[in-house]
């Protein structure tokens, strides 16, 4: 025989009212009567569970109603039924206890007592199950459609990336016109709704905005794709090659999908997800060593010495691969360093949350305190110092633009008024004594301050963003400049005079005499890497602004976070130029993805957790002292620190077309000047660095769609994987713990990202204007 | 020719994968308290000297690929000096990357090591059996195309299997199933053996099944 099932809820009523204590007020759980018996006669037992019942029923029925004084969603005539019901058992209970004296009931009575409690129990379970029919209640359908609108915008976001998108119809067809067809979607759906006189949801008509441009994007793919077969001809298809050519593709590639397929795949289990913080390094890793690997079994790491050896299959390490893997090394370290900075879930009982997470203020031992201080000005002026130093290095730093004076005096000033910032609020309040006002002004100072600078930064880089000094040599001799007015008055003017123009003709007949040779030319230096340098202005902008929103210690993990993007971009570079692989105008997926592990690694490493109890609310009151009058600034605020290392990644996803171009990856082994780069006008010559960039823009504009497409795809996996985990474990036990927080943190996320990827890629396309511009305006000279 | 040597491939293995079971089950009748999970670390050396024995008395005595030139004494001190050398710093190196991916860096150093040791023998120590101490060798066997005999590619097999079965057995870490052999390092360990394992039955049957593909250059 199957013993007796009961709501978990029924446990809160019932072992409140044993240990004497008053019912938890949201309870709506039916107490288990059975308990309070005692071992006295049926009819006293009677009338303890009544009693017992009573009370849970006042309870519920004042929740319920303080409930609907609040909130609408539990309909108001069940709540009118349940009213009564209650009103009506509780009326004759009080009856019946006055007919009772003391412990004796008059026979009459006895049957009533059975019938009362029947109503207290049918009570309390009509109770519960109005709440549980409001309350639990899932859309099917909606979550179905979401997700697969997810998936088609997956599939899309692929498909587009890996288009040979070199014609400018397919371009045009395939993106241009499904922008048309989503509004044509929305008013078709508002015309249905019109009619069938039903209410219009705003997210019903978007998501049949979005459903319809897909369905449109497809369309003209596959129009394109039958034509494209057509204009082919009747070539035999890879069914020749069989099926040990199409694994080989498969294989090819599963390596950096298969991390993809395993980090996706994590997010169905809450085991995985709450150990999340060390599942991404370990993913990372495993994808950079997997990338070593694979580029050593395809000998991309080893040349023959000579052909006899050639012959006989010895070769040796090339000499570049003891950088790349001093890289790896340093990369495996970054990764297992910045595990010290996590912070703790409630899931893992024995975990310690890092020492680094806490303010200075906290800080008892003063010595401690000072040495911490000063390593974390020291980080942060070094980060100055190493931003500078690689500007000057690729020439960046020689003009004297405004946005080039900021990079030399602003940072400093930003990096000086966090120093102060830090300084003042990890003091003591009470060693201070008199300086409280000031104490108090200084610290909403200091941070607005920084704001300000970093803000006037940021436009500085949006109005110019050349960092390019250029020296011209073709510009003519100044006039000549004469003591008199009009006509010479004395032989002293002449030989004022005279000289000046004797120099002007030799340099005129120098000129044309040495036109074959060394012809006036514009030097410019920066220029090859005017895109990198300032996209790292405004990375390093923003990682100032974030830094001043965490606590002072966490400047390690962001020291840790650059060095680790700077590490994956030259181990990127490295592996290109090894693997010689010709086409430099796409980015393979492994890169895309390792960006993406760093990007969830150093969200763990920040002292973030996907669950509500770790946010940062201190961030919100960084400047601000006093309450905040709006709900947007600090919501703006919480949001940037929480969602630090997205931001960071996100922008500075640019950087992994550009730096294999600023690095001069080369197939032939060309040896280049580094400090500066020239750029002739007469002659047309090799373009050196980014400009190569320049040398096709339709190319250039197709390889940013598509590395932004890449991402895309990437981040939409991973959001489908959360978004599928919530929704096919919805019943779960820990879902409310564990996927829902989840959820809601990576559906954010993935916003943030997708917004600070724009702005990145918008920032290169600024750059790239002003670029053009500069270029017109030297030859107008 | 060919077959008689892929047979003979298969009862090296065979008997590799014998010597594992041999050093799982055998302890258990002659210590008393030992058992794969509660003395782990007892296991581990128990199955790596008696793999390390097997393989180096399988390559004493089929003796593949040896060239025919007679070597001094001294010289082959030297080589088994190099070997010893090489062993031990592919220990050193695997506990590092092992660190690095996320083992504890204080605590459980005994057992980081000896999970090292573990997949050095499995790994390393075949390597120098069937190649010895020739760096160029090593970088030839683990490239495409580059295995020159069967020995070789079963080499390469049971490397890959060896380094996944680790790699897989590190999955179960973060589960919370309370299970006595989701401790530090017994999955992991377990996964490298039975990817060993594996290993060394798939080899021969991979190079069955691939015999009209597989063409050797002959030195």
């Amino acid at each position: 025989q199957e013993p007796e099932t009961i709501p978990q809820v029924n446990l809160v009523p019932t072992v409140a009212l044993l240990l004497g204590v008053p019912i938890p007020y949201s309870n709506i759980g039916e107490v288990m009567a059975e308990l309070f018996t005692g071992d006295s006669d049926a009819v006293s037992a009677a009338l303890q569970q009544l009693s017992v019942y009573h009370i849970n029923a006042k309870q519920v029925d004042r929740f319920l109603q303080s409930y609907s004084l609040v909130a609408q969603d539990l309909p108001a005539e069940q709540l009118q039924h349940l009213q009564e019901l209650f009103s009506s058992a509780v009326e004759e209970h009080t009856q019946l206890l006055t007919q009772v004296q003391g412990t004796t009931v008059p026979p009459e009575l006895k049957p009533r007592l059975g019938s009362l409690i029947g109503r207290f129990q049918r009570y309390l379970r009509e109770a519960r199950a109005v709440c549980t029919q409001s309350w639990a209640r899932f859309h099917p359908l909606r979550m179905v459609g979401g997700c697969i609108l997810i998936a088609s915008s997956c599939l899309l976001c692929y498909m587009a990336s890996e288009l040979a998108v070199s014609s400018q119809s397919l371009c045009r067809s395939c993106l241009l016109y499904p922008l048309f067809w989503g509004p044509v979607g929305a008013a078709l759906l508002w015309l249905v709704h019109v009619f069938t006189q039903e209410g219009l949801d705003l997210l019903l008509v978007s998501s049949w905005a979005a459903a319809a441009s897909q369905l449109g994007f497809f369309w003209h793919w596959w129009g394109q794709h039958l034509k494209r077969a057509r204009l082919t001809g009747s070539q035999p298809p890879l069914a020749s090659g069989g099926l040990r050519q199409r694994l080989r593709a498969w294989l090819g590639l599963a390596f950096p999908m298969g991390i993809l397929v395993f980090r996706c795949g994590a997010m169905f289990s809450d085991s995985f997800v709450v150990a999340e913080a060390r599942v991404a390094p370990f993913l990372l890793a495993s994808l950079v060593m997997l990338l070593v690997g694979k580029l050593h079994w395809d000998g991309h790491l080893t040349v023959p010495e000579g052909p006899k050896q050639q012959l006989l299959g010895i070769s040796s390490y090339r000499r570049e691969i003891w950088y790349l893997l001093c890289l790896v090394a340093m990369l495996l370290v970054c990764v297992r360093l910045s595990s010290f900075f996590h912070q703790c879930r409630e899931e893992i009982p024995q975990c310690r949350p890092s020492v680094f997470l806490s303010p200075l203020a906290s800080l008892r031992n003063t010595r401690a305190k000072n040495l911490f201080y000063l390593l974390c000005v020291a980080l942060l002026a070094g980060l100055v110092y190493a931003v500078q130093s690689w500007l000057r290095h690729y020439g960046n730093l020689n003009s004297s633009d405004p946005l080039v004076l900021f990079v030399r005096w602003g940072f400093p000033l930003v990096v000086l008024c966090i120093a102060c910032y830090w300084a003042v609020a990890s003091s003591a309040d009470d060693s201070l004594g008199k300086l409280q006002e000031l104490v108090q002004v200084a610290v909403v100072v200091f941070p607005r301050a920084v704001y300000g600078l970093a803000s006037m930064g940021l436009l500085l880089l949006l109005c110019n963003p050349m960092t390019v000094f250029a020296k011209d040599t073709r510009e003519s001799a100044g006039s000549i400049v004469t003591p008199y007015l009009g006509v010479p008055g004395s032989e002293v003017d002449f030989l004022h005079v005279i000289p000046q123009i004797y120099k002007r003709m030799q340099e005129s007949q120098k000129s044309r005499l040495e036109r074959g040779s060394c012809r006036a030319t514009v030097a410019a230096y920066g220029l090859g890497s005017v895109y990198s340098a300032a996209l790292v202005i405004a990375l390093t902008l923003l990682g100032f602004l974030l830094m001043l929103l965490h606590s002072e210690r966490l400047s390690f993990a962001f020291l840790l976070l650059f060095m680790e993007a700077f590490v994956l971009l030259h181990i990127h570079t490295c592996a290109r130029g090894l693997a010689g692989d010709a086409e430099l105008f796409s980015v393979p997926w492994y890169a895309v993805i390792s960006w993406l592990l760093a990007a969830s690694q150093f969200f763990y490493s920040t002292g973030h957790q996907p669950i509500f109890p770790a946010i940062h609310w201190n961030a919100a009151f960084v400047g601000f002292h006093l309450d905040h009058s709006t709900n947007l600034l600090p919501a703006v605020l919480v949001g940037a620190n929480t969602f630090a290392s997205h931001i960071l990644f996100a922008v500075g996803c640019p950087l992994l077309l550009l730096w294999p171009f600023v690095c001069e990856v080369s197939t032939s082994q060309r040896k280049k000047p580094k400090k500066e780069s020239r750029e002739e006008l007469q002659e047309v010559e090799e373009h050196m660095m980014e400009m190569r960039l320049r040398e096709s823009p339709e190319e250039f504009s197709t390889a940013l769609l598509r590395l932004g497409l890449k991402y895309l795809f990437v981040l939409g996996a991973q959001l489908l994987a959360c978004v599928c985990a919530a929704m096919i474990l919805r019943r779960h036990l820990m879902v409310w713990k564990v996927f829902a927080p989840k959820f809601l943190f990576e559906s954010l996320g993935f916003v943030v990202s997708s917004i600070c990827l724009l702005l990145g890629i918008s920032l290169v396309m600024r750059v790239d204007c002003a670029v053009s511009t500069w270029f017109s305006q030297l030859r107008l000279r | 020719m060919r077959e008689a040597e892929v047979r003979r491939l298969l009862a090296a293995n065979l008997l590799c994968a014998l010597a594992i079971v041999l050093a799982t089950l055998g302890p258990a009748l002659l210590l008393d308290g030992f058992s794969v999970l509660g003395t782990h670390l007892t296991w581990l050396c128990i199955c790596s000297v008696c793999v390390a024995t097997l393989n180096i008395i399988l390559h004493l005595v089929f003796k593949p690929n040896q060239s025919p030139k007679r070597r001094s004494f001294g010289h082959k001190i030297s080589r088994f000096l190099k070997c010893c050398i090489y062993f031990f710093m592919s220990c050193i190196l695997f506990h590092a990357i092992i660190v690095l991916y996320g083992a504890p860096v204080i605590e459980l150093v005994t057992e980081t090591f000896l999970f090292a040791v573990l997949l050095s023998t499995f790994t390393t120590l075949q390597c120098l059996c069937l190649l010895g101490p020739n760096i160029q060798a090593w970088i030839r066997v683990f490239s495409k195309n580059g295995a020159m005999s069967i020995w070789e590619s079963s080499l390469q097999i049971t490397s890959v299997c060896t380094i996944l079965g680790a790699w897989f057995g590190a999955f179960p870490i973060p589960l919370d199933w309370d299970r006595p052999w989701q401790v530090w390092p017994i999955s992991c360990s377990l996964g490298a053996t039975f990817g060993y394992m594996a290993g060394l039955i798939i080899a021969p049957l991979w190079i069955h099944w691939n015999r009209k593909q597989l063409t050797y250059k002959s030195r």
